[in-house]
């Protein structure tokens, strides 16, 4: 099926989000959608959805203007779509999920689940995929929950399939199943939109390529691009995608992890008898895909845990049941994977966050009062330092783009003396102006003999910041690499398998 | 009182994490104390004669069973050795890292009520089956108020107001019944009246309800404190100025006749006590089925329990959220308003001021104690029930607990029961939280 949209504008308040997009999809073509987080890819595609109206414009399918006021009249024309953030109900069935909404019944009211489940398992068998119809989706890998999402999109007859983000949970070798799959689509005469802002993807499985910035179409560019060129593309001026770095000026081992061991609320062991030392002046990143272990790993590294066995040393002192503030006064800098759930109060001004971590005394409080001018002084200096762009240090952090709030994290973090920083996640969410200067902030930490913890699950980024990398699966090391380590490599040890060769 | 320990398991998955046992020292330690209690009974407080369990209804019931006599201090020292028993094992099941399964709660809980009540009626007769009775008739407006509140969360709205739709149902009942009966003389018609008026003001509070918390993101537990409040005094407001000068027309409720089942009524101990009732106890049993059914089979319960859970999920398969939660919580509030009836033309009492006494707030412990199931909320709803009651029986007989204590019984069993056994039982994700759309 054709798609055609003309003229899209979706204003919210005084922003515009997408502005005038044209886009046209012909029938049996990948075409895909590249932009940064917050160029309007996933707004422009929840008003295809029906999810948004727009304020302005028109949707076609195969020439005919569409009015959908709600996502049931999307997919009723044919539309189908697989969200960044899994739309499943994590209690129900596969089953279950698939059918809500399009439920077959007996008499009208009570459920036919085998119907549903039959619907599973023959879609199942066309592509291959091996999902259980009556699998709780809650118990179900990332990767396969993303089938289910697929399946409920085609069990509605779509026949133009938005993909939003779809690799961002992936393991690399779950990304390039996914992409067979989509070709797979293709081949049967699926219109696809791929949405994502990772370059490789697109210049593997796309046939044709559509550029937003700002809200606004930028251009169209053949897959044949390089990287650089996408990139320029997209940010709207030449990008830097390599870190400068020089090689390490190892130190003494500064944090020493031995058998640590992570017990959470029910039981399970998320992080399982984990051992490694970063010295002085090192980064280790630590790979993985999402929900492996790490975010619980460096939570139990600052304090976090309540259920922790095994020891943490850092520099000789022994922290594994060490308080927070008592971990913050040895000088550990915490980067949070989630800056506005955990790094960051929203409705305090930039200059408060700036001082969360030291309302304890001098210099920001004397006597029990805040100190504003100091307070000021010292929140322009390092608005200044870290190129956080707001109208001021009085701004509310809420109001500020994720890359200018993670500048602030980052600014609070970095501007003590630091004997060990952890950073989780320090580039998500943020544009690839911030992402450049973040990274270079993070290895001049290390050049001054910092030990530094990086957690990311993007490979880019682990490649790019690593001296070292360690690889987590299911809560277990997999191995502990160095930086120069090949990616396909990397991408086998975070599906869990060990490296030949490699040393653990 | 959780703690961390060094056994290991194997995860039958491949792919599935390792997990070791987090321990709980909670229900030793409540073993122990209600052991304890049963202890001090026996040792400073023994009281003398046998305890007599009376299981027949009447004398004229067609199969009569013989009442069941103990002696009581004998009694009381096996169920004091069998309690330090079953604290000892659930102690030795901890250090063993084991959890203490839920039957073993249950066997110490009968063991021990059964110990308590031996005591309590020492030298005179129990009347079992007017304690059961009794107990399933102060359930039913609990039953009603907790399936109200099944249906809401499930759905993602909290009903704080389930008070407010018992009084709402009570009131509304007892007027309506009183001016039909009083115009047309005929009762069935005036009960018919009762409960309908019963059922349309309880969805008129849910309507309220809803709207605040769906259309305008009021918080859903102030809105339901605020309906409360509003019902009260509304209610009070026109007892006393219109229902107190006029109570011959307008507070004179007919009372729904006792229908006994044929053939069922007979049964022993469960004829008697399930079905010798009357029309509304009969409609709470189909409404607790016709919810479970509803709520877990259904077309209608699926998209409901998506919605509580999952509610731009719900959205993106083209369910409206709004529409989907407003009118299942109207459609809650004709099941309180119902419930509401009980009080009234359930009972045969005109209605007065604050006449629910808090029902809809055990009502709501019934709900999470139940972990948001109809069929254990009812069961929740039963247990309450059963306290409230056994205080009753129990002045009735003159047992030697001050009344202060045994008036407390009800409100304490709901604390224990919700604070201390409901685990980590999830409720419906989405619950209290408005679905606000861009």
């Amino acid at each position: 099926m054709k798609l055609e949209l003309r003229g899209i504008t979706k204003r919210f308040g005084s922003l515009v989000a997408n502005d005038h997009i044209d886009l046209t999809v012909e029938a049996g073509e990948i075409h895909c959608l590249l932009g940064e987080n917050g160029a309007g890819k996933s707004t422009l595609m929840n008003v295809l959805y029906g999810l948004y109206q727009a304020d302005e414009g028109e949707i076609l399918l195969d020439d005919v203007v569409q009015h959908f006021s709600g996502p049931g009249d999307a997919m009723a024309a044919g539309i189908g779509m697989v969200h960044q953030h899994f739309m499943l109900i994590p209690v129900f069935t596969v089953a279950e999920n698939v059918m809500l909404g399009n439920e077959a019944t007996k008499g009208g009211i009570f459920l036919d689940l085998n119907a549903a489940r039959a619907k599973v398992r023959e879609i199942s068998r066309r592509f291959g995929f091996d999902v259980d119809p009556d699998a709780l989706v809650d118990e179900l890998p990332v990767g396969v929950q993303q089938r289910v999402e697929i399946i409920k999109a085609l069990s509605r007859d779509a026949r133009v399939l938005v993909f939003d983000e779809p690799t961002a949970v992936l393991t690399p070798q779950e990304t390039d199943e996914l992409m067979q799959i989509m070709r797979q689509l293709r081949d049967a005469g699926t219109s696809i939109v791929f949405i994502t802002h990772k370059l490789r993807e697109v210049r593997e499985v796309a046939d044709r390529i559509t550029v937003i910035r700002l809200g606004k179409v930028v251009g169209e560019a053949s897959p044949t691009a390089s990287n650089t060129e996408l990139a320029s593309l997209m940010v709207g001026r030449a990008v830097e995608l390599t870190v400068h770095k020089n090689p390490p000026q190892l130190g003494d081992e500064a944090l020493v992890v031995e058998g640590l061991t992570v017990v959470d609320h029910i039981g399970q062991l998320v992080v399982n008898d984990v051992s490694f030392e970063v010295r002085k002046g090192e980064i280790l990143a630590i790979a993985g895909v999402q929900g492996n272990g790490q975010t619980e790993l460096t939570e139990a590294l600052v304090g976090l845990q309540p259920r922790v066995r095994g020891s943490i040393r850092l520099n000789g002192e022994e922290l594994t049941t060490a308080s927070v503030q008592r971990i913050l006064d040895e000088g550990v800098g915490f980067v949070p994977e989630d800056r506005n759930e955990d790094g960051l109060v929203g409705a305090f001004t930039i200059a408060e966050n700036l001082m969360l971590d030291r309302s304890a005394g001098a210099p920001f409080v004397k006597a029990g009062t805040i100190q504003r001018g100091t307070l000021a002084e010292f929140a322009r200096e390092k608005v200044k330092e870290f190129d956080v762009r707001t109208q001021g240090i009085d701004e509310q952090v809420r109001q500020l783009s994720g890359g200018n709030a993670q500048k602030v994290v980052l600014a609070r973090e970095l501007s003590r003396e630091l004997s060990l920083l952890v950073a989780a996640q320090p580039t998500r969410g943020v544009d690839v102006g911030s992402i450049e200067f973040i990274h270079k902030r993070i290895v001049e930490t290390r050049d001054s003999g910092v030990p530094v913890v990086v957690v990311s699950t993007e490979l880019d980024e682990v490649v790019a910041l690593a001296d070292r990398i360690m690889v987590m699966y299911r809560g277990r090391v997999v191995g502990i690499v160095p930086g120069t380590t090949p990616r396909d490599v990397l991408g086998l040890m975070m599906a869990g398998e060990q490296p030949e060769g490699a040393a653990a | 009182m959780t703690t961390v320990t060094e056994h290991h398991q194997v995860s039958p998955q491949p792919d599935a994490l390792a997990t070791t046992v987090v321990t709980s020292w909670k229900a030793p330690i409540a073993f122990a104390v209600f052991t304890l209690a049963a202890l001090a009974l026996a040792v400073f407080a023994p009281r003398e004669g046998d305890t007599t369990y009376r299981l027949n209804a009447s004398d004229k019931d067609a199969i009569i069973i013989a009442n069941i006599s103990v002696p009581a201090m004998p009694a009381l020292w096996v169920v004091v050795v069998l309690l330090l028993l079953a604290t000892a094992f659930s102690v030795w099941l901890v250090t063993q890292k084991r959890r203490v399964p839920l039957w073993l709660i249950v066997v110490f809980a009968i063991v021990f009520l059964f110990g308590f009540l031996t005591w309590a009626g020492a030298g005179a007769m129990l009347p079992m089956i007017n304690l059961l009775y009794g107990s399933l008739s102060l359930a039913v407006p609990l039953i009603f108020g907790a399936l109200t509140g099944v249906i809401g969360e499930r759905v993602g709205v909290i009903n704080i107001g389930i008070e407010g739709q018992l009084l709402a149902g009570a009131f509304t009942s007892a007027v309506t019944a009183s001016v039909v009966m009083s115009s047309t003389g005929s009762m069935g018609l005036a009960l018919l009246a009762g409960v309908i008026g019963a059922m349309i003001a309880g969805a008129l509070v849910g309507m309220v309800l809803a709207a605040f918390a769906i259309k305008y993101f009021v918080d859903q537990v102030i809105v339901g404190v605020v309906l409360n409040v509003l019902v009260t005094g509304l209610t009070s407001f026109f007892f006393s100025q219109v229902l107190a000068p006029n109570a011959a027309v307008l507070n004179s409720p007919p009372r729904f006749p006792r229908l006994p089942i044929p053939f069922l009524s007979e049964i022993p101990i469960i004829g008697p006590v399930l079905f010798r009732q009357t029309l509304i106890v009969y409609l709470m049993y189909l409404a607790v089925i016709v919810v479970f059914i509803g709520l877990f089979k259904t077309r209608w319960g699926l998209r409901l329990r998506a919605v509580g859970e999952h509610p731009q999920a719900a959205d993106t398969v083209g369910i409206n959220v709004n529409r989907t939660r407003f009118w299942n919580v109207a459609l809650a509030g004709t099941i309180a308003g119902l419930g509401g009836t009980f009080f009234t033309i359930g009972s045969g009492i005109a209605f007065n001021k604050e006449m629910t006494a808090g029902a809809g707030f055990i009502a709501l412990a019934a709900v999470i104690f139940g972990g948001w199931d109809p069929i254990r909320a009812t069961l929740a709803a039963l247990l309450f029930g059963f306290a409230s009651n056994l205080q009753n029986t129990l002045s009735v007989i003159g047992s030697p607990v001050p009344s202060e204590f045994m008036l407390m019984l009800p409100y304490l069993v709901t604390i224990i029961a919700v604070a201390g056994l409901v685990g980590k039982v999830r409720g419906p994700a989405a619950a209290g939280k408005p679905y606000i759309k861009s």
